[in-house]
C-alpha cells in the first residue's frame, strides 16, 4: 500500500517515533487500516431481525445484537429494553436499530455510524464519545447528554437534563424541548441547539463551537456570548431542523446564538516569565 | 422497585413505609443489636431479652401501653403503643437502654432497614402484606461509613414523628449544619449526611414552616450535591441541589408518583410505556396525600 506524506510531515512536522503503547499514529486516509475496527460488520439494510430484550442482561443483548451484525442483519427491532443499562453500545458499522421503549444509563455510547430510534426516553450520559451515525429519541433525556461526542446527530424531542454536551468534540445536539443547568461546558466544538429554554451557566469555559437557543436562557456560565446569528446559521438550522420533523417555535430567525468568548483561551508555549514580558 | 436496583449496592436496604395513622396510636420500630453481634459471643442471646424487657417495663413507667408486640427479628421489634406524652422523652428514655436504637416512631411510620437486599429484608420482615399510602427506601453499598443498620438509610428525624429522608450525594457542610442542630438539642445517631437533611427539615418543620418551605430552605442552605427524598405522614417531597449533580427520574399521574435515582426501578412497577422525566436544578416538589 502506497503511504502518502501530508503536508505536515512534509513540512517537518511529525517526525517523533514514539514506541510501546503510547505509540502515536497520524491520520492518513490512504492507510486503510486505520479505519477498520475489529468489530465493525458488512450489514445489509434489507436483512431484517427482532427480538425481545424484557429478560436478558445488557450484557446479553449486546451480545445478541453483535452476532446478528456479523450475519449480515441491517435492520433490527429491539423490543421491551425496560431501561437497562448501556444497551447497544460499541456499535461500529451501519444499521438501522429502532428501540421500542426507553434505556436507562449509558445507552448507545461509542458508537460509530449506525442510525438509531428510540421511541422511549433515555437516562443519564446517553451518546457518550459518539463518533458518528444519527441517534433520535422521541421522548425525554437525562443529564449529560451526549457528554463527549465528536460526530453525527444526537436529536432528543423532548426536554433533557443538565450537562447536555459536556466536552462536546464535534457534531450536532438537538434538543425539541428544554434543558437543564451547565449546557455546552467546556465545549470545544460542534453545534447544539436547544428549542426550548435553557438552564443557567450555558456554555461555560467553552472553548469553540456554537449553541443555538430559541426559548429563555437562565445565565451564560463563563466566556460564553451572545454572538450574531447569519444567513449561514439560518440555512444550516432550516436545514438541519427539518431533517427531524422538528421547528424553532418563534422561527430560527429568533433563535439565540452563543458561542466562546475566547477569553479563557491560552494556547501558547510561553512561560509563565515570558508571558509577563509580553503581556 | 428497591430490587431492581440492587446493583447499586446490595449492603443494606431500607424501607420507611406509611400505614393509615390509628388516632394517637405510636408504632415504633426499634431493635436492641446489630446483625452480626448476633453471630457473636454467648450471652447476646440473653441480652436482647434482657434489653427488651427493660424497653418494655421502661414504657410502662412512662405511661405508655403497649397494644401490640411483633418480633420482626431476634433482635429488631415493632411496637404499637398509646402514649400522648413527650416523644423525646419516649426515645431518649428507651435509647438509654444498652444496644437499643429507635429506627422509627410514628403514627404513620414504620421504618424497617437491615443488612441484604431489598427481597432478603422484605422477606425477614415480612412486608409483603404491608397496606400503606406511600413509601421511600434505599439500596446502599457502604462507601464512607460500616456495613451495619445503623448506617443504613432511610434515616428517621429523631425525635419527630413520622419524618424520613433518603438521599444520593454528600453535604460539604455537614459539621456545621450538625452542630447548629445539636446546639438546639437534637441529637444524631450516626455520622450520616442523610440524617442531617431529616433532622433539620424536622426542625424547620416544628418552627412553624411548610415542609415545601423548609425543603426550599434547604436549598439555600445545605452545601454539596444532592438530591433528597422526604416523607411524612401525609407528604412525600424530593428536592434537587442547584447543581443537579445526582440523578433521580419522576413518573406522576393522577393516582401515582414514582421517583427512582433510575428508571429501571419505575420500569420494574410500570413494564409499559409511560412518560417519565428528570427534575432540574434547585428543583423542589411536593405531593401531598389527600
Amino acid at each position: 500500500m502506497a503511504v502518502t506524506t501530508t503536508r505536515a510531515t512534509d513540512l517537518g512536522m511529525h517526525t517523533e517515533q514514539l514506541a510501546g503503547r503510547t505509540q502515536q499514529r497520524f491520520f492518513r486516509p490512504e492507510e486503510q487500516e486505520r479505519f477498520t475496527h475489529p468489530q465493525a460488520f458488512e450489514v445489509d439494510f434489507k436483512k431484517r431481525a427482532e427480538f425481545d430484550v424484557a429478560a436478558m442482561t445488557p450484557s446479553e443483548v449486546n451480545l445478541i445484537l453483535r452476532e446478528l451484525m456479523s450475519q449480515g442483519v441491517g435492520t433490527i427491532v429491539m423490543k421491551n429494553p425496560g431501561a437497562k443499562h448501556s444497551l447497544a453500545v460499541g456499535i461500529l458499522n451501519r444499521l438501522n436499530l429502532t428501540i421500542e421503549g426507553s434505556l436507562g444509563y449509558f445507552g448507545c455510547g461509542l458508537i460509530d455510524g449506525p442510525n438509531i430510534r428510540i421511541r422511549g426516553r433515555v437516562g443519564w450520559s446517553c451518546a457518550e464519545n459518539m463518533l458518528a451515525g444519527t441517534v433520535v429519541i422521541e421522548k425525554n433525556a437525562g443529564s449529560t447528554f451526549g457528554a463527549a461526542i465528536r460526530g453525527g446527530d444526537l436529536v432528543c424531542k423532548g426536554d433533557v437534563g443538565a450537562r447536555v454536551g459536556i466536552d462536546m468534540k464535534g457534531g450536532t445536539i438537538i434538543i425539541g424541548g428544554r434543558a437543564g443547568a451547565f449546557c455546552g461546558f467546556m465545549m470545544q466544538r460542534g453545534r447544539m441547539v436547544i428549542l426550548g429554554d435553557a438552564g443557567k451557566n450555558l456554555g461555560d469555559s467553552m472553548y469553540d463551537g456554537t449553541i443555538y437557543v430559541g426559548g429563555k436562557i437562565a445565565g451564560l456560565g463563563v466566556d460564553a456570548v451572545p454572538a450574531e446569528m447569519t444567513d449561514l446559521d439560518v440555512q444550516w438550522l432550516e436545514r438541519k431542523l427539518k431533517m427531524y420533523g422538528l421547528a424553532a417555535p418563534r422561527g430560527v430567525k429568533n433563535m439565540h446564538k452563543i458561542s466562546a468568548g475566547r477569553q479563557l483561551w491560552n494556547y501558547d508555549n510561553l512561560e509563565p516569565a515570558e508571558k509577563k514580558l509580553i503581556l | 422497585m428497591l430490587q431492581s436496583l440492587k446493583h447499586r449496592g446490595p449492603d443494606s436496604t431500607g424501607y420507611a413505609l406509611y400505614g393509615k395513622p390509628h388516632g394517637k396510636e405510636l408504632v415504633i420500630r426499634l431493635k436492641v443489636a446489630e446483625q452480626d453481634e448476633m453471630s457473636k459471643g454467648f450471652a447476646i442471646h440473653a441480652q436482647v431479652k434482657e434489653r427488651r424487657a427493660e424497653i418494655e417495663r421502661r414504657l410502662g413507667e412512662l405511661g405508655a401501653k403497649i397494644l401490640e408486640e411483633q418480633e420482626a427479628t431476634e433482635y429488631a421489634f415493632r411496637l404499637r403503643i398509646s402514649y400522648d406524652g413527650d416523644t423525646r422523652r419516649l426515645a431518649d428514655y428507651i435509647e438509654d437502654v444498652e444496644g437499643a436504637e429507635i429506627l422509627s416512631i410514628g403514627h404513620g411510620l414504620e421504618l424497617i432497614k437491615d443488612l441484604g437486599d431489598a427481597d432478603r429484608v422484605a422477606s425477614q420482615y415480612s412486608l409483603r402484606g404491608f397496606v400503606g399510602t406511600h413509601a421511600i427506601g434505599h439500596t446502599r453499598m457502604a462507601t464512607e461509613s460500616d456495613v451495619d443498620i445503623r448506617s443504613a438509610h432511610p434515616y428517621w428525624a429523631y425525635p419527630f414523628a413520622d419524618v424520613s429522608v433518603v438521599h444520593n450525594g454528600q453535604l460539604t457542610n455537614y459539621w456545621k449544619g450538625r452542630r447548629a442542630l445539636e446546639r438546639r438539642g437534637h441529637r444524631f445517631v450516626s455520622n450520616c449526611d442523610s440524617e442531617l437533611i431529616a433532622v433539620y427539615l424536622a426542625d424547620k418543620m416544628t418552627q412553624g414552616s411548610t415542609l415545601k418551605d423548609a425543603m426550599k430552605a434547604s436549598i439555600e442552605e445545605l452545601d454539596g450535591v444532592f438530591t433528597y427524598l422526604v416523607a411524612t405522614a401525609d407528604s412525600l417531597g424530593m428536592a434537587k441541589d442547584v447543581m443537579a449533580a445526582k440523578p433521580m427520574v419522576l413518573y406522576e399521574s393522577d393516582r401515582f408518583i414514582a421517583l427512582a435515582s433510575e428508571e429501571v426501578a419505575i420500569r420494574s412497577i410500570f413494564p409499559h410505556e409511560i412518560d417519565t422525566f428528570d427534575p432540574y436544578e434547585g428543583d423542589v416538589r411536593v405531593w401531598r396525600n389527600n
